[in-house]
């Protein structure tokens, strides 16, 4: 598994596409916490996929006015397309390229696969990330470690 | 390991002695095709292990991905109230693939229960918060998708087929 960013690191900045004509830095969301979960891949096959658990916790993340971000290797239009389907609530972006560069940035890159790993990343209103898990690649990590991470946040 | 952070309690829907050596809890959602396959597993695994099982359900609607799963939820929780809990969790189980409001309303017809009453509390929105209960204690727990086994307070994450249940509950029983 790859060696994760640990706490304290301040988060590095990056700027992703969000949609086809519309991108996002980290830096903008500035002042709120910010929940970074890097999944393999979008369209996994199961029902209790981890994008789709985060879209039904959604409530529980907003009550900390943290902002969650998936990020994958996915290119816009797979992400819209797959957000759609999944009736997601929250913004997918696309590590696409250079590819998983921002992964890279996180530590959460898999090389020989080409995609991150199921890597997660609670930064703080400071931009410092403050927890990060890294789950083996075919484990949904669930939500219960991110919500701690935020509850540990000072108010 | 995640770990059940909501102990087994009086407000649980349980099957078998409170005493049992093992207690399965599952997280499930009524409308999910997972759980309808993992639901005559729990049954022949309750078979299999008798008076040494103890199995809960609660509720985990994916409510965004399953439109009828908040619904068949309350429903069941409703049946609860005039305790028929069970009764109304397996005819759901037996009838996922027709989950419809209309089905709820005749399920709740077949075991006698008061139909208008139903509707009225499904509008009310009374039974939700006992349903949210479940599913935040759910999140908590490291619930992950559904359904999601706990064996002994410890989440079961292989596969939930009846071999290995039935070796996971063995292992717990030694």
């Amino acid at each position: 598994m790859s060696k994760i960013l640990p706490a304290g690191t301040p988060a590095p900045d990056f700027t992703l596409h969000v949609t086809p004509d519309q991108t996002l830095s980290l830096q903008e969301l500035r002042g709120r916490p910010v929940v970074l979960a890097f999944y393999p891949a979008d369209w996994s096959p199961v029902c209790g996929d981890q994008m789709a658990l985060y879209n039904e916790v959604l409530p529980e993340f907003h009550r900390f006015n943290a902002e969650l971000l998936g990020i994958s290797v996915d290119g816009v239009w797979c992400h819209a397309a797959f957000a759609r389907d999944r009736n997601l609530h929250f913004p997918l972006l696309a590590d696409f390229e250079p590819k998983g560069a921002v992964a890279k940035l996180y530590g959460a890159f898999r090389d020989g696969e080409g995609f991150s790993e199921r890597a997660l990343f609670v930064v703080d209103k400071n931009g410092t990330i403050t927890w990060s898990y890294v789950s083996p690649v075919g484990v949904n990590p669930g939500a219960d470690g991110i919500l701690e991470a935020l509850e540990k946040l000072p108010k | 390991m995640a770990k059940l952070k909501v102990p087994v309690g009086p407000a649980d829907h349980a099957q078998g002695p409170a005493d049992a050596p093992v207690t399965l809890v599952e997280y499930g959602d009524y409308e999910c095709p997972h759980c309808g396959h993992a639901y005559p597993i729990v049954k022949a695994l309750q078979k299999r292990f008798g008076k040494q099982l103890r199995f809960v359900f609660r509720n985990f609607p994916l409510r965004q991905m399953h439109p009828n799963a908040e619904a068949a939820a309350e429903t069941a929780e409703f049946a609860a109230t005039r305790d028929k809990f069970w009764e109304m969790h397996d005819l759901i189980y037996e009838n996922q693939q027709d989950l419809s409001d209309e089905l709820l309303s005749d399920l709740a017809k077949r075991l006698k229960l008061d139909a208008k009453g139903l509707a009225r509390a499904l509008e009310s929105g009374d039974l939700a918060e006992r349903v949210q209960k479940d599913f935040s204690g759910g999140v908590r727990s490291g619930v992950n998708g559904t359904p999601t086994f706990f064996i002994n307070g410890h989440r079961h994450d292989a596969d939930f087929e009846l071999e290995t249940l039935e070796r996971a509950i063995s292992d717990a029983l030694l």
